[in-house]
């Protein structure tokens, strides 16, 4: 569709640059009062611009929560494991199920597509059980293990390798590779977009997830930092100042990854939904 | 592959197996863990529980506004970044902002606006609206969290109906043209009839997405769905009854009916496409 009519340009730059400051308010606005001291939050007439400039809230936090930094390396570690972890077993699994003939391949198909229509929450009690029974618990182990297989990017890995030219496959074999050498020496680099966009989806999944860390981690040592951030809540409620520095920090690292890969992250969503 | 199959075995179908077992049983899972055979009490026992009735109040009340809304809001968004306008990958990069940072952030910073002086109600005041203790009061409490997850959600779907609009040919729009169709015509008889069976998944994705709305009112009411259970949700009263009041049984028999309304719902959609394509 073409914008031709003389005001229509100017009255969707205006919804647009409304929305645009609607989306972006309350960013800047957090990210603003974690450079104020809370009496000028606190005093009703504060404004964008800090009229008192100061970074002592991003000081307190380590030192009012000296297990903040310890969740920062948590949610890192937690998140880059989990990362790793799916992009091998996913491309793995779902090259398998794509070019490998083996026995049970079908029904293992057919579970994958199952399984994905299955919400979440019906394996919650159960997952808590069994790493309980695992002594797992309390554990990076209990964090990384159970979420390191995907069975939709495990499916998405299918169709992607499904659709890859057999020619290349086919002259490695040639060459005298095995499996395993074609499939990291060959496949794997050329499902570079694939590999990105799934790696920024379970990267930010693993990074922003509550739920998981909220029923198997009751030790605060072990906490990431969204679970961090909630018991910081818990505990200064009324010091926004903190509570908004804290949560930058949180932030920064996703939106720097998203700023990095904002081409794939588009790709992977219309990748994984678009063509529904 | 083998190991990925194993881990599948152990952390997912295993799971999904054991929940169907243990939705007949009473679990009490501390120290050692015992268990109770009950039959189809679990479920029973659903239906005459109050606070099943007002989670699924909620939560229905609350996929009924949010899903229209953001799709809706998703989709004017993507007609007016379809147009030729310049500065698209600027205004794309800022709307997904919400899309990209943890519920636990935007809870904690909507809590902070929504809070009794904060930015939102100075706003109202500024304008001369009525202003409300958003956070307190049981009839606007789940309003905050609706506002806020429309806001969140919509970008992402933005992004995928603005990849559907690239497959929509350009030549009927301009035999369209040629038969002199004004822009509105096109946009109802052209843009809305392609972007249809996309329009079914986005629906889909959101209603499967606010039927499981956990971590928003988890931390926005402490874990109680308080201010008086207004933010009480389906996911959230099945922690509850598991990990809280230690009632694992029944939490995963109301887990199961969850997931049962999600494929329903799923499976309708499906459906409808099937419907679709045939056309």
């Amino acid at each position: 569709m073409t914008a031709k009519s003389f005001w229509a340009a100017p009255i969707l730059y205006t919804i647009l640059i409304l929305y645009a400051i609607l989306t972006f308010l309350p960013f800047a606005w957090a990210l603003s009062a974690s450079f104020k001291p809370l009496a000028e939050i606190v005093s009703g007439v504060d404004g964008l611009i800090p009229q008192q400039f100061t970074t002592e809230n991003y000081q307190q936090i380590f030192v009012q929560e000296p297990l903040f930094f310890r969740w920062l390396f948590n949610s890192v570690f937690v998140a880059v494991c989990v990362t790793l972890g799916n992009l091998v077993f996913n491309s793995m699994a779902g090259y398998a199920l794509a070019r490998i003939q083996f026995p049970g391949k079908q029904l293992w198909f057919f579970i994958i597509l199952a399984v994905l229509m299955v919400p979440g929450q019906v394996t919650l009690i159960p997952t808590f059980l069994i790493l309980k029974n695992l002594g797992w618990l309390n554990s990076y182990q209990g964090l990384i293990v159970p979420s390191i297989v995907n069975a939709t990017f495990i499916f998405m890995m299918r169709q992607f390798f499904i659709n890859f030219p057999k020619e290349l496959e086919e002259a490695a074999a040639l060459d005298g590779l095995g499996y395993l050498e074609t499939f990291f020496q060959v496949v794997l680099p050329l499902a570079k977009p694939a590999l990105a966009a799934q790696a920024i989806f379970i990267f930010m999944g693993a990074w922003n997830n509550f739920l998981t860390p909220l029923l198997i981690l009751s030790d605060p040592e072990m906490f990431t930092l969204p679970l961090g951030l909630n018991t910081f809540k818990g505990q200064y409620i009324s010091y926004w100042n903190y509570i908004m520095a804290a949560s930058m920090i949180f932030t920064l690292p996703a939106l720097l990854i998203y700023a990095f890969f904002n081409r794939y992250f588009i790709q992977g969503v219309t990748f994984t939904g678009g063509k529904g | 592959m083998a190991p990925t199959f194993v881990i599948m075995g152990v952390f997912l179908i295993l799971p999904i197996t054991l929940a169907m077992v243990f939705a007949f049983y009473r679990i009490q899972p501390l120290g050692d863990v015992s268990y109770t055979f009950r039959g189809w009490r679990n479920f029973l026992r659903a239906f005459s529980d109050e606070r099943v009735r007002i989670a699924l109040k909620n939560t229905a009340e609350y996929v009924a506004i949010v899903v229209p809304t953001q799709t809706l809001l998703a989709l004017s968004l993507a007609l007016i970044l379809n147009t030729q306008i310049k500065g698209k990958n600027f205004f794309r990069i800022i709307f997904f902002l919400p899309t990209v940072t943890s519920s636990a952030v935007l809870t904690l910073i909507f809590m902070w606006i929504c809070n009794s002086n904060g930015l939102l109600n100075r706003f109202l005041a500024f304008v001369g609206l009525p202003t409300y203790n958003w956070l307190g009061d049981p009839s606007v409490a789940l309003k905050a969290i609706m506002l806020m997850n429309i806001w969140a959600t919509a970008p992402l779907f933005m992004v995928i109906y603005l990849a559907a609009m690239q497959d929509i040919p350009e030549t009927l729009y301009e035999a369209a043209t040629l038969d002199g169709a004004s822009t509105w015509d096109k946009l109802i008889y052209i843009t809305l009839p392609f972007l249809q069976p996309v329009t079914f998944f986005i629906i889909v994705m959101g209603i499967v997405g606010t039927f499981q709305l956990f971590d928003q009112s988890y931390i926005f009411s402490r874990g109680s769905g308080g201010p008086n259970n207004s933010t009480l949700t389906v996911v959230l009263l099945i922690y509850q009854y598991a990990f809280r009041i230690l009632d694992m049984g029944y939490a995963a028999a109301l887990a199961l009916m969850l997931a049962l309304i999600i494929m329903v719902v799923t499976l309708v959609q499906r459906f409808w496409i099937k419907e679709e394509k045939f056309n």
